[in-house]
C-alpha cells in the first residue's frame, strides 16, 4: 500500500498560565492510501490537536506532515476535516452548503453534484431546507455530504458522531462504511469510543495521556461487515481498553 | 383569535389612558391643554389643508437620506474593522469616544457647517445612526464562530467567496439589528433637529404650533403621529428579521 499521510516526530506545546503545556510529544505515524486509521485516546490527551496539526490547521513546533510525499503547511480541499461540533453553515440551505466547496464549475453542474451527494447520504427532499430545520443526525449527513462532494482524498474525522445519540451514532457509522465501500477515501478518525474504532477502522492506534504519543497499534483483521457482539471484537476491545488503562474483568 | 387576545390588553390600557387624560383635562378646566377630541379635530384640520403630509414627507425624506448615507458608510467600514485587526485598533477608540456624544450636542456645529437647510438635520441623523451600525457590524464579524471560518478555509475558497458566502451572511443578522437601532435613533433625532430651524417636518410642526398661538392640540397631534410613524418604522425593520437569510440566527428563539 502506498503511503498517503506521513507524520514525523510532531511536537506541540501551548503556552498556558503556569508555563508551557506539552500537548503532543514526538508523534509519528503513517496512513496508507485508502486506509481507515482510528486513533483512540483518553479525553483531553491531545487527540484533537494532533488531528488539527495533520489537517494543517495548526503548525507543529517540530516535525513534519507529508501528504503524498510533499510537505503540507495549509489545509486544502484534498483533506476535509469533520468535527464533533459540526460546521454546516446555518445561513445556507443544504444544497448551498454542498455547493460551497465546489469552486470553478458551472452553477448547474454544482447543483447536480450537490443533489447527487445529498441523495447518497439520504437527504433527498431536504435540499432546500435550512440547517435549523434539520435534526442533529441530518446535520451530520449534510456535513459528510459537503465533504464528499469535493471528492477529498482524505477525510479527517474528529469525534464526528459523538454528539449523536447511540442509535444515530451506529446508523451514521453504517452509512459511512457503505459510502466508503463505494468511494475510496483515506480516513483518519479520532475517537474516544473504542467500539466505534473497531467497527470501522483497519488499524487502531492508542495514544498515551498528555503529552501524547502513539503508545501501541492494533491491526483489525476482522472482515466487514463486523458484528460488534462477536468474540473477536470483544477480545480486541478488552485489549485496547487495557492499553488505555481501563482494566475490565468482564 | 390569538391575535385579538394578544392585542386586547394594550388596547384596553390605551383606552384607559385616553379616558384618564380626558377626565383630567375636563376636571381641571384647562384652557390650554387639549382634550383627546380636540387633538382629533386638530389632526383632521392638518389633513384637510394638506400640511400634515408635507410635514411627514419632509421628516421621512430627511431620515431616509441621512440613514441611507449612514448605512452606505457603516456597513463596509464595520466589516473592514471587524475583519482587519489593525483597522479596529485604530478606529474603535475614536468611534467609542464620538458615540456617546448626543446628536443634540452636534446641532450648533451642524448649523455652522451646513446652515439651516435640509443638510443640517440630515447630517445629525447620519451622525446619530452611523455609530450604532458600525459597532453592531464590527461585533457581528468578531462573533463569527471559528468553526465556520475553519471550514471555509478547509475548502480553499477564494477571498471573494469567503466574504460573500460566509462573512456577510454570518454578520447579516447583526447588521439588521444595527439598522433597527440606527433607524430608531434617526427618527428620534430628526424631530429634535427640526425643532431648531427649517420650515417643515414634524418637529417644526410641534414648535411652530406652540409659538403660533399656543395650539397645543396640534402639539399633541404631532407627538402622537411621531410615535405612530416610529412604531411603523420599527415594524418595517422587524420584517427584515423575518427574511429567510437571517432567520437562522433567531430560529432557536421561537
Amino acid at each position: 500500500m502506498r503511503t498517503k499521510i506521513e507524520v514525523k516526530d510532531i511536537k506541540k506545546s501551548f503556552v498556558s498560565d503556569g508555563g508551557l503545556l506539552r500537548v503532543v510529544e514526538e508523534a509519528s505515524l503513517t496512513v496508507g492510501d485508502g486506509e481507515f486509521v482510528a486513533i483512540v485516546g483518553p479525553s483531553g490527551c491531545g487527540k484533537s490537536t494532533l488531528l488539527s496539526i495533520i489537517a494543517g490547521f495548526i503548525r507543529p513546533d517540530q516535525g513534519s506532515v507529508m501528504i503524498d510525499g510533499s510537505e503540507k503547511n495549509k489545509p486544502n480541499s484534498k483533506g476535509i476535516l469533520i468535527s464533533q461540533q459540526g460546521s454546516v453553515f446555518p445561513w445556507l440551505t443544504v444544497q448551498e452548503n454542498l455547493m460551497f466547496g465546489l469552486n470553478g464549475r458551472a452553477r448547474l453542474e454544482k447543483m447536480e453534484l450537490a443533489d447527487y451527494y445529498a441523495a447518497i447520504v439520504g437527504l433527498k427532499g431536504f435540499e432546500k431546507s435550512y440547517p435549523h430545520e434539520l435534526s442533529g443526525g441530518m446535520l451530520k449527513r449534510v456535513e459528510l455530504a459537503r465533504a464528499l462532494v469535493v471528492k477529498p482524498e482524505i477525510l479527517y474525522m474528529d469525534e464526528p458522531f459523538s454528539a449523536l445519540d447511540a442509535l444515530m451514532n451506529l446508523r451514521m457509522r453504517n452509512e459511512l462504511l457503505r459510502i466508503l465501500s463505494e468511494e475510496r477515501h483515506t480516513v483518519l478518525l479520532i475517537t474516544h469510543d473504542v467500539e466505534e474504532a473497531i467497527h470501522m477502522a483497519d488499524r487502531i492506534m492508542v495514544l498515551s495521556p498528555r503529552p501524547t504519543k502513539i503508545q501501541s497499534t492494533f491491526e483489525v483483521t476482522i472482515p466487514q461487515p463486523r458484528k460488534l457482539t462477536s468474540p473477536e471484537v470483544q477480545e480486541l476491545r478488552i485489549a485496547i481498553l487495557r492499553e488505555l488503562g481501563v482494566d475490565r474483568s468482564d | 383569535m390569538m391575535k385579538i387576545k394578544q392585542v386586547l390588553p394594550s388596547v384596553v390600557v390605551i383606552v384607559l389612558l385616553i379616558t384618564v387624560w380626558w377626565v383630567a383635562v375636563t376636571a381641571t378646566g384647562s384652557v390650554i391643554f387639549p382634550t383627546p377630541w380636540q387633538v382629533v379635530t386638530g389632526t383632521l384640520e392638518l389633513i384637510k389643508d394638506g400640511t400634515l403630509w408635507e410635514h411627514i414627507g419632509a421628516s421621512l425624506l430627511r431620515v431616509g437620506t441621512g440613514f441611507s448615507l449612514a448605512v452606505i458608510l457603516a456597513l463596509p467600514l464595520g466589516l473592514w474593522m471587524g475583519w482587519v485587526r489593525g483597522a479596529f485598533n485604530t478606529l474603535n477608540p475614536i468611534f467609542q469616544m464620538l458615540r456617546p456624544i448626543s446628536p443634540i450636542a452636534w446641532i450648533p456645529i451642524a448649523i455652522l457647517w451646513f446652515g439651516v437647510g435640509n443638510a443640517s438635520p440630515i447630517y445629525l441623523i447620519f451622525i446619530s445612526s452611523v455609530f450604532p451600525m458600525i459597532v453592531q457590524t464590527t461585533a457581528g464579524v468578531h462573533t463569527i464562530e471559528r468553526r465556520y471560518l475553519r471550514a471555509a478555509e478547509n475548502f480553499g475558497v477564494s477571498r471573494y467567496t469567503l466574504f460573500t458566502r460566509i462573512v456577510i451572511p454570518a454578520v447579516l443578522p447583526q447588521i439588521v439589528v444595527g439598522m433597527r437601532i440606527g433607524l430608531g435613533v434617526a427618527w428620534l433625532v430628526v424631530v429634535a433637529a427640526e425643532m431648531i430651524a427649517l420650515r417643515s417636518g414634524l418637529g417644526y410642526l410641534i414648535i411652530d404650533s406652540r409659538n403660533a398661538g399656543n395650539r397645543y392640540d396640534l402639539v399633541v397631534a404631532g407627538m402622537i403621529i411621531i410615535g405612530l410613524i416610529g412604531l411603523l418604522l420599527d415594524g418595517v425593520t422587524r420584517l427584515l428579521e423575518g427574511l429567510k437569510s437571517v432567520r437562522w440566527r433567531y430560529a432557536h428563539e421561537d
